[in-house]
């Protein structure tokens, strides 16, 4: 068996020893090209002037482009052509593009470019959340609206009712890599790109649509990035056009890469929300009424804003039966970057404003959160009428009620709140907390079509494998667990598997590997074209030694035909010179999708993907710094492929999740410049700011639906984990008097002391 | 320039390029080796680690914030040279087994770091590996590694190195002087000379704003200012003391000083750094000052064969403003002994490798009870590191308890009109000040209240 197995990532040796090669470190010819955009140093209005010559003058520049130099289309957009690679006049943004520097040095094109001299006529930019609801600056209409259930009855019979409302900031998403692409020109107007993008395809076209050329003249491969979480799925289209149009112009290979803070300024990242919300209990403390506001700020281009809205929306009840509920989402526009994907795509945001909603609930009904919350759980098992989400999709795999017993259990959670109740009343000045939060994730991605995917598998007459499929490794551990499938289809062992490259001429017409469909969407393709070159095979073989198909079965490196035995490259072998092909394609679309976005009703998801944590934490009442001391996750991953590239992900997850909602903290002046644009003032997570106790498992209990062995998406749903920690400050907090703290996001000390401060006072 | 280096254990001779060519350039540029990263080029992600071999010993630093003097007659390890494709050295082992890599992309660095701790026989791995950020494992499965390759002996090539580097061919350019004598001459014939001796500042004008600077003088040979020397009431420091060895003379000296010295930025940036560079930058939020300045440190500035010797606390007179005359430059700092009540508090957003939104000394002298005198010095509360001499004056003679501490409250905003900033808001640096006065009171009381002491 190779699934289920804990196999270290496929490139782990070559991690370790620096032999992995990312977009920048892969050997290019001396006439090289580095390019560098220039960009925007005001938020809003439009360009009276731009002198050039300064920068043309600078040493080792070769060209500099701007709007009116593109022959063909100005758009790196993944939505609707709203983002113009160079500016055409207007600016957006503070960092928006303006022109291209094509230089012979990395060094000397980011030196040039800072030389351009611009004037601007200027507008006053709208910034903030607030701004835009006052200008009624937006994408869509309007907002989008969705109601389930008879509200007005819902409050009627409500007997208490809160209010609130919570400000969620973004995240920057550091992947450690910086954007980067590398194209080089071919005969015949071909164009070759390597670009660290979890999206190749969409590359391809904004690239063929850049050059004027069929997608079939270019080819956009991907072996690896260096961490994506969202922020390469459509923020890399900018440079890969930019490299595919300086190599056509120039005829040389052509690289681009951001430094960090250009990276930081230029790209989008994940949407702030504001989240207003009145909620209704009964006198059994069941939730009875619940409308939610979402307030996103978009930035300036619509690129995936609208599904990651409403992901937000359809996340709006995490794990909660809602039997009256209206959601109102506001996708806001503003003279910021475009916000864009990241990890969630915007399911965190509509969760954490639900477990804030369970958390200021239990507050204020002073009773336990955690029974609260398991109160309130969807009960599929207990009343029909229960199993029904908001969006009418009916629930069938909730398995949150066991989860939650056991996690509790296996943390020991209740002696361990007991005796946090007994440091506290003997500790001056710190307070620990500890917290319980769920998550229900949705899987598919809500545009339906794009639940597609595609695999090439070749057997060689060796016996040796090559496997490749649309979806892009960014360090989730994709390749590996895909190689893990094809070894287990042909029952041989991982290393007669080769992974090669995403590569848009070996497998067209993909979608972005995103939404934590990788595994799901092309381990089974691969599991299809391993199939029919299995059936083949199998065919062949059975027909030599007068048996049935039925009878030949691929095990231990070997074939078995009834009692024949072959190794697994004789049989390969003897497949060949009897012309039988060992090369087959495979395909996969996820079943039983159906959704209509704009009411609101269908069956968005396949299935949802689970998990539950409990945090511990200990802040300073004096300074509002914190520490989180603990965390136990239990993560139902289905049957997992690779417990150990899980598991990774759900730490990996825990930890950003925790990240985006204390320490990371962007902040925009008011002119819109993002002071925040370098690791030195925006701070991840560092070493010590894991959890110094920190227990994952695994729910390790089959999909009830059949994806590939049964395994469940494991990329996105952990990182909601990351909300325990941010409850726990919020318990903490409250451990301070008799107030509800009204924590907002990020929890940086500075607002936790604030709370503190509200708390003790009783504002 | 030209001078030799010794690369993953080949003699190299550098010639014809820029002073201020990073290291990182030239491993990836020039020699090809990609494995050393570039994630931020500016010392904060640890993605370029690579590890510097002298007499010495050996140190992480990074690569993007050193520049091509800093490496001359030393030895320099990168991910190529620290195992060959048959014999992974422990560490990578490690990593692979406990799935210590996921994107890859930060893993040579933190590689990097975990062998030069082994090296140094250094175990405390939240400490060592700070300065490598990872974005993908939250850093778990990293720390297992860590533990799991502990006591792994120095590799050959690193005693092989130490011994290559004494027959090298030592060549030295005229501008990167050996004396602090000739340090003096450089500045008297060109006194506007920007001095580099870590570079873990200036390296961010080059990278960031693309300065070109000069001229430029690389102190960092210079022998006679690297010295903590014991004097009967005070420690000499040369301005050229890195903060790790100023972090490591700490444990024994004065440990009160450790815990904030551990928090100045990371590893690889403690080991450029200098004491000097810390406090001739002028820097408001630079974090040895307001602990100098609470215990009473001097300054020893030079301009050729002149000598003057002045309060730390005088040095700094406005943002951007130091008592530093052109062509004088910071050469010994003295630190009074055995403050035996000193504590230092740095407060910043994340606990490891951040700059301080608000960093306190606090120095009080206490007999009977009564508090005799006070010294007590902040950085990220003015423009430049400040003593609260009203809460200072309003607390002397006082008796050391809650009452007199309440009674300092409205001397806070005498001291100090705090920005509101990235960092933080003028509100809350100005309550954390006030309240870390409190802190202070119950931690000279025994009383728990560092949050890093608690355990789950």
């Amino acid at each position: 068996m190779s699934v289920n197995k804990p196999f270290p990532h496929d490139a782990a040796k070559l991690h370790v020893s620096g032999r992995a090669r990312y977009i920048d470190d892969l050997p290019v010819s001396d006439d090289c090209l580095h390019l560098c955009f220039g960009t925007s140093t005001i938020a809003r209005g439009s360009i009276q002037e731009l002198k050039l010559t300064p920068v043309r003058n600078s040493s080792g520049v070769i060209d500099v482009l701007q709007a009116s130099d593109l022959i063909h289309a100005n758009d790196v957009s993944p939505s609707i052509h709203d983002e113009p690679l160079l500016s055409d006049g207007t600016i957006h943004y503070l960092g928006q593009p303006i022109f291209l520097v094509i230089a012979k040095s990395h060094i000397q094109a980011r030196k040039a470019a800072s030389r351009a001299k611009i004037s601007y006529q200027q507008d006053s930019p709208i910034l903030s959340i607030e701004d835009a609801i006052t200008a009624n600056s937006r994408f869509e209409e309007g907002p989008r609206i969705w109601n389930r259930g008879d509200l007005k009855r819902g409050y009627e019979q409500a007997t208490k009712i809160v209010e609130g409302s919570i400000e969620i900031g973004g995240q920057e998403h550091f992947y450690l890599e910086g954007q980067a692409a590398l194209a080089l020109p071919q005969e015949d107007d071909e164009m070759v790109v390597h670009s660290s993008t979890q999206h190749p395809t969409e590359v391809q076209h904004k690239v063929a649509e850049a050059l004027g050329v069929q997608f079939n003249d270019v080819r956009v491969e991907v072996r690896r990035m260096g961490g994506g979480f969202g922020g390469k799925e459509s923020q890399g289209n900018a440079l890969a056009v930019a490299c595919a149009i300086a190599a056509h112009r120039t005829n040389k290979p052509c690289k681009m890469r951001y430094d960090r803070d250009d990276d930081m300024l230029i790209t989008g990242k994940r949407h702030d929300f504001r989240i207003t919300y009145r909620a209704g209990v009964d006198q059994h403390n069941k939730i009875i009424a619940l409308e939610v506001v979402h307030y996103a700020r978009c930035g300036w281009a619509q690129d995936l804003s609208l599904p990651v809205a409403d992901r937000a929306m359809l996340h709006a009840d995490n794990a909660y039966f809602l039997p009256n509920v209206r959601i109102e989402s506001h996708r806001l526009k503003t003279n910021t970057q475009s916000a864009t994907a990241f990890r969630g795509f915007g399911g965190p945001q509509g969760v954490l404003g639900m477990e804030r909603i369970m958390d200021h609930l239990a507050h204020d009904l002073n009773t336990d959160p955690i029974a609260f919350r398991e109160l309130n759980y969807y009960r599929p098992a207990v009343a029909a009428e229960h199993d029904t989400t908001h969006y009418h999709m009916s629930v069938q795999d909730f398995n949150l009620q066991e989860m939650t017993s056991k996690l509790l259990a296996d943390c020991d959670f209740e002696n361990r709140k007991q005796a946090i109740e007994r440091w506290n009343a003997d500790n001056h000045t710190m307070k620990r907390g500890i917290a319980f939060s769920p998550v229900k994730f949705g899987i598919s991605f809500t545009l339906s079509h794009l639940n597609q995917a595609g695999a090439l598998v070749h057997v060689y007459s060796d016996g040796s494998i090559r496997i490749n499929h649309g979806g892009t490794e960014m360090g989730q551990g994709l390749f590996q667990k895909t190689a893990q499938v094809a070894a287990e289809e042909f029952g041989v062992s991982i290393n007669a598997i080769k992974i090669t490259a995403t590569d848009t001429a070996k497998v067209p017409n993909t979608s972005a590997t995103a939404a934590s469909s990788g595994s799901d969407l092309n381990g089974m393709a691969i599991k299809v074209a391993c199939e029919k070159i299995k059936s083949r095979m199998a065919a062949l073989l059975a027909a030599q030694y007068n048996k049935s198909p039925d009878d030949v079965a691929f095990t231990k490196n070997e074939v078995h035909i009834g009692r024949r035995v072959l190794s697994f490259g004789d049989a390969a072998k003897a497949c060949y010179e009897q012309r039988v092909s060992l090369s087959a394609t495979g395909f996969y679309k996820t079943p039983d999708l159906e959704w209509d976005r704009i009411r609101g009703v269908g069956n968005p998801f396949y299935y949802f993907a689970y998990g539950a944590a409990v945090s511990e934490v200990v802040i300073d009442t004096l300074t509002g710094e914190y520490r989180i001391l603990r965390a136990d996750i239990l993560h139902d991953a289905g049957n997992s492929l690779n417990p150990s590239i899980d598991i990774g992900q759900v730490e990996g997850g825990y930890v950003q999740g925790a990240g985006w909602l204390t320490t990371e903290e962007l902040i925009w002046d008011d002119q819109g410049r993002l002071r925040t644009h370098a690791p030195s003032t925006y701070k991840i997570p560092a070493m010590s700011d894991r959890p110094r106790k920190f227990n994952v498992n695994l729910w390790d209990r089959g999909n009830l639906k059949p994806t590939i062995y049964r395994s469940k998406a494991v990329g996105e749903p952990p990182f909601m984990l990351g909300i325990s920690a941010w409850l726990a400050l919020s318990d903490a907090i409250s451990n301070c008097g008799p107030a509800y703290p009204n924590l907002d996001a990020p929890a940086t000390p500075e607002r936790v002391l604030k709370a503190v401060g509200r708390v003790r006072h009783g504002l | 320039m030209k001078f030799s280096f010794l690369l993953n254990g080949e003699p190299q001779v550098i010639e014809d390029l820029e002073p201020t060519t990073s290291v990182l350039d030239l491993l990836r540029v020039n020699k090809r080796l990609t494995g050393t990263k570039e994630g931020c080029n500016e010392g904060d992600c640890g993605a370029c680690t690579v590890i510097l071999i002298d007499d010495n010993g050996a140190r992480a630093v990074n690569a993007c914030i050193l520049f091509l003097p800093q490496i001359a007659n030393k030895a320099l390890r990168t991910i190529e040279g620290i195992s060959s494709h048959d014999a992974p050295h422990p560490a990578q082992q490690c990593m692979i087994d406990h799935h210590g890599s996921q994107c890859g992309f930060c893993t040579p660095g933190f590689v990097t770091s975990m062998v030069a701790a082994q090296i140094n026989n250094d175990t405390d791995h939240d400490v060592t590996l700070a300065g490598n950020l990872c974005r993908c494992t939250g850093y778990a499965p990293i720390f297992r590694a860590a533990l799991a390759c502990e006591g792994t002996k120095a590799p050959k090539w690193f005693h092989d190195d130490q011994s290559d580097l004494r027959t090298l061919a030592q060549s030295v350019d005229a501008k990167l002087p050996t004396t602090s004598d000739e340090l003096a001459n450089i500045l008297a014939e060109e006194p506007e000379t920007t001095l580099i001796a870590g570079a873990t500042d200036v390296g961010l004008w080059i990278n960031k704003d693309m300065r070109d600077i000069a001229p430029i003088a690389f102190i960092h040979h210079i022998k006679d200012m690297e010295h903590i020397t014991e004097h009967p009431d005070h420690w000499e420091f040369g301005a050229n003391v890195t903060i790790e060895k100023m972090r490591v003379w700490s444990v024994d000296a004065q440990p009160s000083l450790t815990p904030l010295l551990t928090r100045y930025a990371s590893t690889q940036v403690r080991n450029s750094a200098t004491l000097g560079g810390n406090i001739a930058n002028g820097s408001p939020i630079g974090d040895s000052p307001p602990a100098l300045i609470a215990m009473g440190a001097k300054l020893v500035l030079r301009k050729k064969d002149t000598k003057r010797t002045i309060d730390l606390h005088d040095f700094f007179i406005d943002y951007g403003q130091q008592d530093l005359q052109s062509g004088e430059f910071v050469q010994l700092i003295h630190v009074p002994k055995n403050q035996i009540n000193l504590r230092c508090y740095k407060i910043s957003k994340r606990f490891d490798q951040d700059i301080s939104a608000v960093c306190g000394a606090f120095n009080l002298n206490i007999t009977d009870g009564v508090i005799q005198s006070a010294r007590i010095a902040f950085g990220g509360m003015a423009g430049i590191p400040k003593r609260a001499k009203h809460v200072e004056a309003c607390l002397t003679g006082k008796k050391w308890d809650m009452n007199s501490i309440k009674a300092s409250h409205d001397q806070w905003s005498q001291d100090f009109k705090p920005l509101t900033d990235l960092r933080a808001s003028a509100d809350y640096r100005l309550s954390v000040a006030r309240n870390l006065l409190t802190r202070y009171f119950y931690d000279l009381s025994d009383n728990p209240t560092t949050i890093q002491e608690v355990s789950a």
